[in-house]
């Protein structure tokens, strides 16, 4: 029979202390890895998708290179607006804080590639390769959502490695397709998984 | 806590303000669920509805050899519940958290909240 609960209370109260603390934190880190993030928000992507493949037809339409990214960065934070509202009320609805463990490590692995994109967007247009936007964009855009997906449902990295794909299509495919990608990538691509999340994952 | 459908988690620095559980006369620790691989499946259970072998074997980092003894002695304890089936042709085993496992997990977090309110009342 194992020893009673209070007896070694009395002897060793700091070691207890401490020992019963590093038990509740262990169980708090174990639920975090448990628990998979899930207030990435189905419809917020499929509404910022419609956006994306408005966005798409209207810079088509663009005559010049400038105006042409001025659409996809007013787009882009269009989007971020969207996304944002969308995933804050979600995790609100799930009653998920948005700085607990998972979602901490979500934003931490998404942001670096999202960075290093609105670095390479300068430096590429500085360049005079604006026709490298829409690879740079969907590749790095796609590695974020794939790296950040490891710690939320399954579905999100598998996004993430369509936005690579579509990536690779834009990079090794003619300069005219660039445009009509970020269309599918960041257009279809949205709206089809975020449909997909929303219907399996609450919302 | 009354309602066995969830746990909360314990917050950082959590002090366990009113412990249900007096501080001179805690129960005995249950030793069950203090081992740490059965303390971690009953923790992922309790923020999953259902999480499969496999998933439990990813998250704790373990053998499938000593995942199997551990929960065999939480089934036996009908802490947890265990149901196996085929996903095609690949067998699927998937554990759920019983209500008497839940509380087991309920009482255990009361019983560190209470050893740590009782060493800071000293």
């Amino acid at each position: 029979m194992p020893r009673p609960g209070p007896a070694p209370e009395r002897r060793d109260p700091p070691a207890l202390h401490d020992r019963a603390m590093d038990n509740l934190r262990f169980i708090r880190e174990t639920m975090e890895r448990a628990g998979a993030f899930t207030a990435v928000p189905g419809w917020g992507g499929v509404g910022v998708g419609f956006t994306a493949l408005a966005a798409a037809a209207l810079a088509a339409r663009q005559p010049t290179t400038e105006l042409w990214l001025a659409t996809w960065l007013a787009e882009a934070t269009v989007a971020l607006v969207i996304g944002g509202w969308a995933l804050a009320r979600k995790a609100h609805a799930a009653n998920d804080p948005i700085l607990s463990g998972p979602a901490r490590r979500f934003g931490l692995s998404f942001l670096p590639p999202v960075v290093a994109a609105g670095l390479l967007t300068v430096g590429l247009y500085r360049a005079g390769v604006p026709h490298a936007l829409p690879a740079t964009w969907l590749m790095l855009y796609g590695a974020g959502v794939a790296t950040a997906g490891a710690f939320s449902v399954r579905i999100v990295p598998v996004m993430g490695l369509c936005f690579i794909l579509v990536g690779a299509v834009a990079l090794f495919g003619p300069a005219a397709w660039g445009n009509w990608c970020m269309a599918a990538g960041f257009g279809g691509l949205h709206v089809v998984f975020g449909a997909v999340i929303a219907r399996r994952h609450g919302g | 806590m009354g309602k066995p459908t969830s746990v909360r988690r314990p917050e950082p620095g959590d002090r366990g303000v009113s412990p249900a559980v007096p501080s001179r006369e805690a129960p005995q620790l249950d030793r069950l669920i203090h081992e740490r691989v059965r303390l971690a499946i009953v923790s992922g259970l309790a923020v999953n509805e259902t999480l499969t072998f496999n998933e439990l074997k990813r998250l704790l980092k373990t053998t499938d050899g000593n995942l199997s003894a551990h929960a065999r002695k939480l089934e036996e304890a009908q802490y947890v519940r265990c149901t196996k089936s085929f996903a095609g042709r690949v067998p699927k085993t998937e554990y759920r958290l019983t209500p008497a496992g839940r509380r087991a997990l309920e009482r255990y977090l009361d019983h560190m909240e209470a050893l740590i309110q009782a060493t800071r009342e000293r």
